[in-house]
């Protein structure tokens, strides 16, 4: 489904991001990409959705070259891809509702498919009383859930979470783990990043550890180095 | 599609105007005066219009005629003047039509009227005004007037006197000032409007700038260009239309109040030296509404959707 082929991330002042990394991803894997601060988790994860470029290398999604897709093709192909920040980037003078509708509206959607939608995945992610809060009136654990919602609203082929729990607490990190896990049972693959190894105890799979910008471990039975 | 595509963006557009609400109504005032400097342009060149066309009006040449002169040599030679085409006008006074005049002007001075009994004969002389037009005219007249046009069929001389070289001093100065005055008037009238341009443009790409992540996100989201852009137009008009309609009401005030400020500002006496241009405002205001509104409302429309479209394409490169 996707393809990294020795992809190098090497910025103007020589730092390596990225170093010849290689992996596959086929569908509906669960996969938890693990690693410190700096280890190159969060640019793997622009190079996918082409919110930065390789500067060796290349990244496959279904066989199409990402960073060579024209622009109509390359908003297809993010309509596909539901992505979760850690900051939540929610727009904030549209309501939980509207935040999740525009993702809907972006790819094509009707009034009536949005009218039915929205709300049921708001219910499904548990905040069915939210759904008309600007963000700035939901807590760091609802917005993250908002962010899910809309993540998911399209029915991507794909959820890429970078770090979707770095600023919550316990109890909302497991909550939102909860929730990935439930899509991914639901037939959509999941890309995860973290650095919390308490998550990868409770999810398991295949993890993939970075450091420095290389793969130094993939291992499909949930175990890494850190 | 394209019809739901439309009305998702305008509602967007909507919305966006009045959540922004500080930011929105910040556009709307700087907008405004931007306008207004558009306003300010339009009126200060009616004014100027209007005080050069008063200045010229009180410009001619006066020819008078020798007082034995016949009529139909005198109107022969307005024909031919009239012919001229640096000649706007030419006013025939006759010799009846001055002295009438004359006793019309001084009615309540009887020494006067005592005084021109008792010359008996009529003493004025028939006059043609020539009005050119422009200043810069005046001389070719008057060199026009000096060549052996102004003789009577049996060859005399009918023109008594030309005074053209008792106002030379004053038509030539206009004939300098007018062209100067203009063309300094549009340079600082360009430079004024490029000003406003520019504030009006920074003022919006600050806006937008606040909503560079918001972009983002709708880019990551696999919004296309036009579906995020155009929410942005939208607003950007919106801020166009109000600014347009607060400029157009208070360029109305100022129209309505102008006499009571030139009174106020120039004084009784400068009030009545400017007699003719009392109105002028409110009068040009009125006359060239439709004008005034299609400039103010365009401009400001124009000014709003291309500052807002140029300035998201900056943020649009993900």
């Amino acid at each position: 489904m996707i393809y990294f082929d020795k992809v190098s991330k090497i910025y103007p002042d020589e730092s390596k991001a990225l170093d010849g990394i290689s992996f596959g991803v086929e569908p509906n894997e669960f996969i938890t990409i693990v690693g410190h601060s700096g280890a190159g988790k969060s640019t793997l994860m622009k190079m996918l959705i082409a919110e930065d470029r390789p500067t060796h290398g290349a990244v496959f999604f279904e066989s199409a070259n990402i960073h060579k897709l024209k622009k109509s093709q390359m908003n297809k192909l993010r309509r596909r891809i539901g992505m979760v920040f850690q900051d939540y980037r929610l727009i904030p003078n549209k309501t939980a509702y509207e935040n999740i509708a525009f993702a809907m509206e972006a790819s094509g959607h009707t009034e009536n498919e949005i009218a039915s939608d929205v709300p049921h995945v708001l219910e499904l992610v548990d905040l069915g009383k939210k759904i008309w809060s600007f963000p700035h009136e939901l807590s760091g654990g609802e917005k993250q859930r908002v962010a899910i919602a809309r993540a998911i609203v399209t029915q991507p082929d794909i959820i890429i979470a970078d770090e979707p729990t770095g600023n919550l607490d316990p109890v909302n990190t497991f909550e939102i783990i909860k929730i990935l896990q439930k899509i991914h049972k639901l037939g959509t693959t999941v890309l995860l990043t973290t650095h919390n190894t308490g998550i990868i105890d409770e999810i398991g799979g295949r993890v993939i550890t970075m450091e420095k910008g290389k793969i130094i471990k993939d291992d499909k039975h949930g175990k890494y180095v850190l | 599609m394209i019809f739901t595509h439309f009305k998702r963006i305008t509602r967007t557009g909507f919305v966006n105007f009045w959540r922004n609400g500080f930011l929105s109504f910040s556009a709307v005032i700087v907008l405004t005066l931007s306008l207004g400097v558009f306003g300010a342009l339009i009126f200060g060149s009616a004014f100027g219009r209007a005080l050069i066309k008063e200045v010229k009006n009180k410009v001619d040449i006066n020819v008078y005629f020798v007082l034995d002169a016949e009529e139909p040599d005198i109107l022969a030679l307005r024909k031919t003047i009239e012919s001229l085409p640096e000649v706007e006008k030419v006013e025939y006074v006759s010799r009846d039509l001055a002295l009438t005049e004359f006793k019309d002007k001084w009615k309540d001075n009887s020494l006067i009227l005592q005084g021109l009994d008792e010359i008996g004969d009529n003493p004025f002389p028939a006059v043609l005004n020539i009005k050119a037009k422009e200043p810069s005219q005046y001389a070719g007249i008057a060199t026009f007037l000096d060549s052996k046009n102004s003789l009577s069929k049996d060859g005399s001389n009918i023109v008594e006197k030309v005074n053209y070289n008792q106002n030379k001093l004053i038509i030539d100065r206009l004939g300098r000032i007018i062209p100067a005055v203009e063309k300094v008037g549009s340079i600082i009238a360009i430079l004024l409007v490029i000003v406003a341009v520019i504030i009006t443009f920074n003022t919006i790409r600050l806006i937008i700038f606040t909503s560079k992540d918001e972009i983002s996100v709708m880019k990551l989201v696999g919004a296309s260009n036009m579906y995020i852009r155009g929410p942005f137009v939208v607003s950007g008009i919106m801020y166009g239309i109000f600014s347009g309609i607060l400029t157009l009401i208070l360029l109305a005030a100022f129209a309505y109040y102008s006499d009571a400020i030139i009174m106020k500002f120039s004084g009784v006496q400068g009030a009545k030296d400017f007699s003719l241009l009392v109105n002028v405002f409110s009068s040009y205001f009125i006359q060239n509404f439709g004008q005034i509104f299609a400039i103010i409302m365009g401009s400001g429309i124009i000014l709003g959707a291309i500052s807002s479209y140029l300035a998201v394409k900056r943020y649009l490169r993900v």
